[in-house]
């Protein structure tokens, strides 16, 4: 019982069953016997019937065909009752044979895609890792933004908290954004790179901090500096930035606009100046008001983030 | 330098299968980049053709070869794949791929159909397999290898269901004109055999020459399974 249950399931419908019984009967679709067929058929759906499967209403309809097939083959053809609604349409045998043969060759591919499939599941495709000959270069580095810099000099400034916490001093206006400009530039060149704190060791307070970090900032927008992370919270470093495709054009460039930057400060530094001088005089007056400072330094810093961005997307190409 | 060559090369270090465009905007680049080398300037406008038939000799000269890998196109891109008879060693060295279950087998009927004559309504595909779809056209729907394609410009307006990318790499095609015997299953109607023979013997009632099967009988048999239907389309 449990045998014919199972050989029910894999009928995939009427079509399917039909062609189970035409191929154990050994002979071609065209030349099929169908009355012979009808009866094997029936027989099938009784079966399931009687092994109370659920007997799909396709079934009922092949087998309706199937018998009505049979009964026209009772009479001779002369004596055949014509049936009004075959006027127009096909011999009910020729459309079930053409019905079979065509399922047959979507069978047919059905089985050449299962192949495929188990093949294609044995192929295995060849998928090389990234070539990474270039990663000796600086490039693939992640690139350091604004906020990072600005958290960096946050804790470079956090030295001086203490120091003046309970003191106030009054500084000469010792320091210029275009001083530390050429400092910083000056240390670069020196040692080919530096970490980020580094460049701050010989900072004596606040404003010294504020203007070098400005400079900072003016030489990464005039695209003279970059900084990278060599790994995700490492620090910061600060090198000549990746110019070394075009240096002419660098060379030709920058070096004027440099030189506007260091002697007169305007015009381009002048946002960055300006907030310089604020901020002196900020920190001459509130030190403990550090988050207004922070305010300000954001503000400033988006500006320069978005230039620096939109070098970094200048240099790309070359 | 011989442009199959070019091929092999950009295709044995590619990360993903290369399409004949791909292929062909490489050399273009490699041809006009600033410091391109001599050797490649002359490839900067190889034709489409070109490169496909190269690829296509390319794929010969492997396949000759009988080496562990050949050179396959697979949903119009090309890549290095190796022959499944290695799968042993290779599911050792890679693990087994992360495919889903195979399909079933009325799934696999229902993509034939679909396959070889998209697009095609479900009306059209369960008249062909005699049988209701709702339940694998969802699973294979589901499973992205066909997608509803558009609607046919008959009464209602039925859903029409066409095969994507995806199931040419899943079968590892290369087109669908690469599907096994396309030509013989596209939309050719199937040829009117002689008189299908119904009548059991022993049984029918039929005069003789109606019953024959044989070739000589073909021809005035030809007529008979339409002769009864006659005399009433003249009434």
């Amino acid at each position: 019982m449990a045998e014919y249950k199972v050989q029910f399931e894999v009928f995939e419908g009427p079509l399917d069953l039909l062609l189970y019984l035409i191929k154990k009967e050994e002979v071609d679709i065209y030349e099929v016997n169908l009355t012979k067929l009808a009866t094997q058929f029936i027989e099938y759906i009784d079966l399931m019937r009687a092994f109370d499967l659920e007997v799909a209403g396709e079934f009922l309809v092949m087998a309706s065909t199937l018998m009505y097939i049979k009964s026209r083959e009772l009479l001779p053809a002369d004596q055949q009752v014509v049936v009004e609604a075959e006027d127009e349409g096909e011999d009910p045998r020729w459309e079930l044979i053409r019905q079979l043969v065509e399922y047959k060759k979507f069978k047919d591919a059905a089985a050449k895609l299962q192949t495929l499939e188990e093949r294609q599941e044995n192929v295995f495709p060849r998928l090389p890792g990234k070539i990474e000959f270039e990663s000796d270069a600086p490039a693939p580095k992640p690139e350091v933004g604004i906020f990072d810099l600005l958290n960096a000099v946050n804790s470079v400034l956090k030295r001086f908290q203490d120091k003046t916490a309970g003191t106030r001093e009054i500084y000469e206006d010792k320091w210029t954004v275009s001083e530390k400009i050429e400092f910083v530039l000056k240390t670069i060149t020196e040692r080919g790179s530096v970490k980020f704190s580094e460049l701050f060791e010989t900072a004596a307070n606040r404003a010294e901090v504020v203007c070098t970090f400005l400079a900072l900032l003016e030489l990464i927008r005039l695209k003279q500096l970059a900084c990278v992370q060599p790994e995700p919270f490492a620090e910061i470093e600060i090198g000549k930035a990746v110019a070394s495709e075009v240096p002419t054009e660098i060379a030709a460039t920058a070096p004027e606009t440099e030189v506007d930057a260091v002697k007169s400060a305007p015009p381009s530094p002048e946002p960055a100046a300006a907030v310089a001088e604020e901020e002196e005089v900020e920190d001459e007056f509130d030190d403990e008001d550090d988050d207004d400072e922070d305010d300000e330094d954001d503000e400033d810093g988006d500006e320069d983030g978005d230039e620096e961005e939109a070098g970094a997307d200048d240099q790309k190409p070359n | 330098m011989e442009l199959k060559f070019i091929l092999e090369s950009l295709l044995f270090s590619a990360q993903k299968p290369m399409s004949v465009k791909e292929l062909r905007d490489l050399l273009a680049n490699a041809a006009t980049a600033e410091d391109a080398d001599e050797a490649a300037k002359p490839f900067k406008k190889t034709k489409d053709d070109d490169v496909t038939a190269a690829l296509e000799e390319l794929a010969r000269e492997h396949a000759a070869a009988a080496r562990s890998y050949r050179l396959a196109c697979v949903a119009g891109a090309w890549q290095f794949v190796t022959q499944p008879e290695f799968a042993p060693w290779l599911k050792a060295l890679v693990g087994v791929k992360n495919r889903p279950t195979r399909l079933s087998q009325a799934a696999l009927e229902t993509l034939a159909i679909i396959a070889y004559r998209q697009p095609v309504t479900r009306a059209e595909v369960e008249q062909v397999r005699g049988v209701n779809i709702d339940g694998t056209i969802q699973t294979i729907l589901e499973r992205g290898l066909v997608v509803q394609s558009g609607r046919a410009e008959v009464v209602g307006r039925p859903a029409l269901y066409s095969t994507t990318p995806l199931f040419l790499e899943y079968f590892g095609l290369r087109g669908l004109e690469d599907l096994p015997a396309a030509d013989e299953l596209r939309r050719i109607p199937v040829e009117r055999p002689p008189a299908p023979v119904t009548a059991d013997a022993g049984l029918a009632t039929v005069p003789p020459e109606q019953l024959q099967l044989n070739e000589e009988a073909k021809a005035p048999v030809e007529e008979a399974p339409v002769a009864p239907s006659e005399p009433s389309a003249v009434n």
